[in-house]
């Protein structure tokens, strides 16, 4: 009974955290794009403008939920359900700390890849339902960036594993103890952590999106809180590749002094402040460069880094 | 690469500079007075209306917002009899003060003049006259014209000549 409860806690608290943090994260990532450009962005509602996330709430929930006569209607609708479920489920496999996380898998990181995966339909369907040139343009670039993304970002991670020898993700972090794996692994950090920016196409690989060129890519045809879903959904990719690079590579909650989940926060901050810098420092590749840059480069790092792993770890 | 991680740099950097932004309602700008604001027509050093209803304002006026009707008081000095500008209109391009010759018509470092009813954007001369003599404290249009008016003849202006006699034969 008491594991039960504390089993719901888990799950509604960490659900109900990390949905209202991905909303503040509108925010926050305004707020230090202004910073970065020389500006204070949003800080007018509120102290320090912290209840700017509550009045998007208010106006997107009272805008009006379109759906184009020309669309397909039901696909369109699932569309955005697609990437929050996902992405949601995706996050259950994350340690956040001893005795927090959703539940614990011993193919936590296979069942991570396969959840961020399905994630790519959403962009896909919902390009494809609405019926619209640009928004096809936009589904099918993420088809094809993810694809080739997806690729070796599941290699640029089989060094943690062989390192580890496991894929539960508590057991990858417990065996960071000593060293966590961004040394070692350097390479393979580097490798995943592109590959997670362009899994969440975020800029500067937002080229399923890029509004110079296709408006908004697969959301065009979007309002309301599809849009909304859209967007925290955006959010909810940040926080998990960012979880998933603390928990993978910089050893979870492990840390001297503070308790464990602060340590956690702390990392987990450290890296969605980067995509949000990234954002605000990088231009958007041409299509045939991100393809290239996938294809010819990282895909052939990410073999490496494995290979060398492998011959360090038989010849230990 | 490397020119990739020294922009993240430079850009990480500026997050510890001040803000560019100046917080308006607060902190109000620094406006210099020849800022191009709210029109105001301005009276010369003695408390008259400096505008002499010439009409050049309104003719230089590339929108159209300017109009007005002349008259003429009992000195014989004009006045304009109304004068309304259309400031939901007026684009603030300051063109009717290069044309005033009198020094009339001047724009001000006020923009602060937002209305709920578009009607009232629509000023009159009262509105519009204000008991000052703006930019140019001593100019008076009526004492250096040449134009006769009770009190001042033809040739009583200043730096005014005589008026010569076009019959007279002497040189």
């Amino acid at each position: 009974m008491n594991e039960l409860a504390s089993g719901i806690a888990n799950v509604f608290g960490i659900l109900i955290v990390l949905v209202g943090f991905a909303a503040s994260l509108t925010w926050i990532e305004r707020r230090l794009l202004g910073f970065f450009q020389d500006r204070y962005g949003p800080n007018r509602v509120g102290p320090f403008g912290i209840f700017q996330v509550v009045a998007d709430m208010i106006k997107i929930l009272f805008k009006e939920d379109w759906i184009p006569p020309f669309a397909d209607r039901a696909v369109f609708v699932l569309a955005p359900v697609i990437v929050m479920a996902a992405l949601l489920i995706a996050f259950a496999v994350i340690p956040i700390a001893p005795g927090i996380g959703v539940v614990s898998l011993n193919i936590g990181l296979l069942f991570f890849l396969a959840m961020t995966s399905l994630a790519v339909y959403s962009t896909v369907l919902g390009g494809w339902a609405s019926n619209n040139k640009y928004s096809l343009m936009g589904g099918a670039r993420a088809a094809a960036q993810m694809v080739s993304y997806e690729v070796f970002m599941g290699l640029s991670l089989v060094g943690v594993v062989l390192m580890a020898g496991s894929f539960d993700l508590r057991d990858i972090v417990r065996s960071q103890h000593g060293l966590w794996y961004i040394v070692p692994q350097f390479l393979g950090f580097v490798v995943f952590l592109i590959a997670g920016i362009a899994e969440t196409h975020r800029l500067p690989f937002d080229l399923p999106e890029a509004e110079n060129e296709l408006i908004a890519g697969f959301h065009t045809e979007y309002s309301g809180m599809k849009f909304g879903i859209f967007f925290i959904g955006e959010y909810v990719g940040i926080v998990l590749i960012s979880a998933m690079i603390v928990t993978l590579f910089l050893g979870g909650w492990l840390g001297p002094v503070l308790p464990p989940l602060v340590w956690f926060l702390v990392k987990l901050a450290v890296f969605v402040g980067l995509f949000i810098l990234l954002r605000a420092a990088l231009p958007r590749p041409r299509y045939d460069q991100l393809m290239a840059y996938g294809w010819k480069v990282m895909l052939p790092l990410a073999l490496l880094n494995i290979v060398v792993t492998g011959v360090v770890l038989l010849a230990a | 690469m490397f020119s990739d991680l020294r922009t993240l740099w430079t850009v990480f950097l500026h997050l510890f500079r001040r803000p560019v932004t100046v917080q308006y309602p607060e902190q109000k700008p620094y406006l210099p007075p020849r800022f191009r604001g709210r029109i105001i027509l301005s009276r010369d050093p003695d408390g008259e209306e400096r505008c002499v209803a010439c009409n050049l304002c309104a003719v230089a006026c590339p929108v159209g917002c300017i109009a007005l009707q002349k008259t003429e008081d009992e000195h014989g000095r004009w006045y304009p009899e109304f004068f309304r500008i259309n400031f939901s209109r007026c684009i603030f391009c300051g063109w009717c003060e290069e044309a005033c010759p009198t020094y009339a018509i001047q724009l001000t470092p006020d923009f602060e003049m937002s209305e709920y009813e578009r009607p009232n954007l629509v000023y009159e001369k009262e509105d519009l006259l204000i008991s000052g003599t703006g930019k140019y404290p001593d100019y008076s249009f009526w004492r250096v014209a040449g134009k006769a008016i009770s009190g001042k003849d033809k040739g009583e202006a200043e730096r005014e000549q005589p008026p010569s006699d076009p019959l007279g034969l002497l040189p």
